[in-house]
């Protein structure tokens, strides 16, 4: 344990201190870019890559193949409906997984069954569903409601918490930094947007305001009553909450992204695109990014929203006059 | 000071001994006693165990808006329609405002979708023979005792005392009816096992033989008089008596539209003076009675009022089915998923083989970070695993939760989570000996001030778990059930397990002299603090910046002696 303990004692006494709150101007430019970025890839794209729940249509998947010729698969669909143009891709090793346009009934079982007669598996191997366009709109509008009503009921409890409002400001400010980056991330890579991914992506609200909370409350102790200090400004013990913190931040992102990299491997690997793979993809890009955005963009902008009240200034005048 | 510490600790742990226990002990209960669903392993979404998910919605005007009554009766009528098609274990639940999630296992064939998507029939039928069914007569089914109201109950004019008419009689009432192919289906009819097809349509011209929904009472009913579209509303409500007098009596109130008043008028002229059972009414609703009053008068107004020994409740029920049953809303199929059983145990197999590994890298990652004192991060998430499982086995049996694929990743993700109070325990307890407390002092201190950050935290936690449980749709409640309900658990845990532990292993001489590998090598986390202090321009304020601290809160709660071996460290000392 000697070296990164060592970084973590260093870190608590300021033995070495890493001047976060001083480069601010650094992180805020950085984090400006990220956004942008985050904005103009997707749209240069041509918007987000939105899975079957949000057009509608209708998907197969045939498991247990021992063959993944593809063209199977689309002569398949071919043969029940000819205009059809099938998007297939694998699953897994032994799985393949059809997208169509929707498709009644009707042919809908007609394609179940071609499809298992072509790759030669009972036909209750072939899973198929179908989805109108709309419900999964309604998913996200419901998922866009709810991250409204969170957002706001969050910033009181953690006002009520710290007894300040802008404590709730500077984390929602990052927080809405985590998720745009993360819808940023989905949208520049055309990752698609599954309901799955929409809850992944929720999931980022309750962890990235997790973190901020813990590195928030350290702040708050270390600036009790600082401007009767006549030795350290608001924004130097802001830094040194920041800084002694550290390791736990790390600790705690490491253990939690740790599950999250294990679904997001197995699911990718074994399952192929599916829930699994969708939540852990959205959370995994949001827990790095929430962790960065709290250390980077939550304590900053704090400090930054308190250290211009009138006492804390004339604290932070002195303090630097004496020096 | 250290035996309290550790009695308490010990109380604590006996708690959670006694937590678990418990909780073990309902479910044991519960299947000795052969309670359906009790069971260890608790019941999987569609999704895990392979099915067929259909989400509906409703065909609306534009404008048209479905009320929640209207939906929970619509999910009544596709219940009775999917069992009456003779699958077991579907499920048939809301979603949302508007949306009817019925899941079921394998594939559904075109005329189980057809029936389950079609709106339902409500129709007033006059009764013309009624009796016990053979089998209930004989078995005395618990139907019969369900349903005191659906038997007997009676119909009487409301408020304003009608004319007397002078309709001329028709003959739906008329036995000549009753053919002997009729009444031969009649005598052979058993309400107990299956006689309609499902999704059957009855001729309204036609007389009809049906029993009713508790499969007790069967009739021959004449042809289709009143249709339930004509039923402008029926509310459930005690009865006042003439004088005005409020009674404890329940009873439904029903009204009809203008054409409804003149048929239900017609009927009930011509049923009056008829001898039982032919002075009763029967409604049906997709073919089966759901009650069959008898008249008590002539109700020319269009506003009658079903007495009989109704219950709060089965007075709202039966207004709800009169009220909805018959309203002309059709379903359109949203979203049809099917699940191939192959699949769906192949991915809880990945699910959990991801959460094994997730919980091996975490293990493995703390046992590096903090060696010996992993173990009870280890034992905590056991703990935490165990008591999660045992209350999902809880909420499968009596809230009828089941797991998804969804669920199963709320569970994993959480594994993280709960590691991370731990952590944010740890690492507290781990400044407080970098400030040069004792060990079993610096678990008391760093636990007073970690534990109000980890209720913070996890209470943003929970609240996101909650916003997301309530106002979300299908998949997403799933993830925020399981993510809320890790998160009250790993507070439980961190209270009456990780913490107890910690005081007692703090009394243990390899962790409080701070051995190398016990995670608070003295060494590596206070032999800097007096080393250091000083020697660096950074460090000098941070002393003051600590002194402040220090000063204001942690004094007051130092021991004299504590404060001693703070001073002696402490080379800037107090002020």
């Amino acid at each position: 344990m000697s070296k990164f303990s060592d970084l973590g004692n260093d870190l608590y006494t300021g033995k070495r201190s890493i001047d976060f709150i001083g480069k601010r101007k650094v992180f805020y430019i950085i984090a400006a870019v990220m956004i942008a970025l985050a904005i103009a890839l997707p749209t240069a794209r041509g918007g987000f890559n939105f899975g079957i729940e949000f057009k509608g249509g209708a998907e197969f998947r045939v498991s247990g193949i021992s063959q993944s010729d593809q063209n199977k698969a689309v002569d398949a669909v071919h043969s029940v409906v000819a205009s059809s143009n099938p998007t297939v891709t694998a699953v897994g090793t032994d799985a393949i997984r059809i997208q169509t346009e929707k498709l009644d009934p009707t042919q809908s079982e007609a394609v179940r069954v071609a499809l298992a007669n072509a790759y030669g598996v009972n036909s209750s191997s072939v899973a198929s569903s179908f989805i109108g366009a709309n419900w999964g709109a309604d998913i996200t509008s419901k998922a866009f409601y709810g991250l409204i009503v969170f957002v706001v009921l969050a910033a009181i409890l953690m006002a009520i918490y710290f007894r300040t409002l802008k404590m709730s400001l500077a984390a929602i400010i990052a927080l809405l930094h985590d998720l745009v980056i993360t819808a940023g991330v989905y949208g520049a890579l055309g990752f698609e947007v599954t309901p799955a991914a929409v809850i992944g992506f929720l999931t980022i609200l309750g962890y990235s305001l997790y973190d901020t909370v813990v590195v928030f409350d350290k702040i708050r102790e270390n600036t009790f009553e600082v401007e009767f200090s006549e030795s350290t400004t608001f924004a130097e013990r802001v830094n040194l909450a920041i800084n002694q913190t550290l390791v736990r931040s790390i600790n705690t992102s490491v253990v939690a992204v740790l599950p999250v990299a294990s679904i997001l491997f197995i699911g990718a690997v074994l399952l192929g695109a599916g829930t699994l793979r969708d939540i852990a993809l959205a959370l995994f890009i949001g827990i790095i990014v929430g962790t960065y955005s709290t250390i980077f963009i939550a304590a900053p902008v704090y400090s930054n929203l308190r250290e211009g009240e009138a006492k804390y200034a004339k604290a932070t005048e002195k303090v630097l006059a004496s020096r | 000071m250290a035996s309290s510490v550790t009695k308490t600790a010990r109380k604590r742990l006996a708690w959670l001994l006694v937590l678990i226990v418990g909780f073990a002990g309902i479910i044991g209960l519960g299947m000795a006693t052969k309670a359906t669903g009790a069971s260890f392993v608790p019941q999987l979404a569609l999704d895990l165990q392979g099915g067929t998910s259909i989400i509906l919605s409703p065909t609306l005007a534009d404008g048209q808006t479905i009320k929640q009554e209207q939906l929970d009766q619509a999910v009544a009528i596709i219940r009775a329609r999917v069992d009456s098609t003779g699958v077991s274990e579907s499920t048939v639940t809301t979603s949302g405002n508007n949306n009817i999630i019925v899941e079921i296992p394998g594939v559904p064939s075109e005329s189980t979708l057809q029936l389950i998507k079609s709106s339902a029939k409500l129709e007033f039928r006059a009764v013309l023979e009624a009796s016990a069914s053979s089998s209930a007569q004989v078995g005395g089914s618990s139907g019969s005792s369900a349903s005191p109201s659906a038997t007997t109950p009676s119909a009487s004019k409301s408020a304003s005392a009608a004319p007397s008419p002078s309709v001329s009689p028709t003959d739906a009432s008329d036995l000549h009816w009753v053919s002997p192919a009729i009444q031969a289906q009649f005598d052979a009819l058993d309400c107990t096992k299956q006689f309609r097809a499902p999704g059957q349509v009855d001729d309204p011209t036609q007389p009809l033989v049906t029993c009713d929904t508790y499969r007790y009472q069967k009739y021959i009913l004449g042809p289709v008089e009143v249709a339930g579209a004509n039923i402008s509303n029926a509310t459930a409500g005690t009865i006042t008596t003439q004088t005005g007098a409020a009674t404890n009596e329940w009873a439904v109130n029903l009204d009809f539209d203008s054409k409804g008043t003149e048929a239900f008028s017609a009927v009930t002229s011509r049923l009056f003076p008829l001898a039982s059972p032919r002075n009763q009414f029967a409604v049906t609703l997709d073919g089966y009675v759901i009650t069959a009053p008898q008249t008590n008068a002539v109700i020319t107004n269009g506003s009658a009022q079903i007495t009989g020994s109704f219950t709060k409740d089965s007075s709202k029920s039966l207004a709800d089915q009169l009220k909805y049953g018959s309203l002309p809303i059709g379903f359109e199929v949203q979203s049809q998923e099917n699940i191939s059983a192959t699949l769906g145990s192949e991915s809880l197999k990945s699910g959990l083989l991801a959460g094994l590994i997730g919980l091996i890298l975490v293990v493995i990652y703390s046992m590096f970070q903090y060696r010996a004192l992993a173990s009870i991060t280890i034992g905590s998430l056991i703990i935490a695993a165990v008591l999660t499982y045992l209350l999902i086995s809880i909420l499968s049996w009596r809230q009828g939760y089941r797991l998804s694929l969804s669920g199963v990743a709320g569970l994993i993700v959480a594994i993280g989570i709960t590691a991370d109070s731990f952590i944010v325990y740890f690492e507290r307890v781990r400044d407080e000996l970098r400030d040069g407390r004792t060990l079993s002092a610096a678990v008391e201190a760093g636990w007073r001030r970690a534990i109000r950050t980890i209720l913070v935290s996890d209470g943003v936690s929970l609240l996101a778990a909650i916003v997301l449980f309530t106002l979300t749709v299908g998949s997403v409640k799933g993830f925020a059930f399981t993510l809320g309900l890790t998160t009250l658990v790993d507070l439980a845990v961190v209270a009456i397990f990780t913490h107890p532990m910690l005081q007692i292993i703090a009394q243990a001489k390899f962790f409080s002299s701070g051995n190398k590998w016990s995670g608070f090598d003295a060494k590596a986390l206070g032999g800097h603090v007096y080393v250091g202090r000083g020697k660096f321009e950074v460090s000098g304020r941070v002393s003051e910046a600590k002194r402040g601290k220090a000063s204001k809160e942690a004094e007051k709660r130092q021991t004299i002696a504590e404060r001693k071996a703070t001073n002696s460290q402490d080379n800037g000392g107090q002020n």
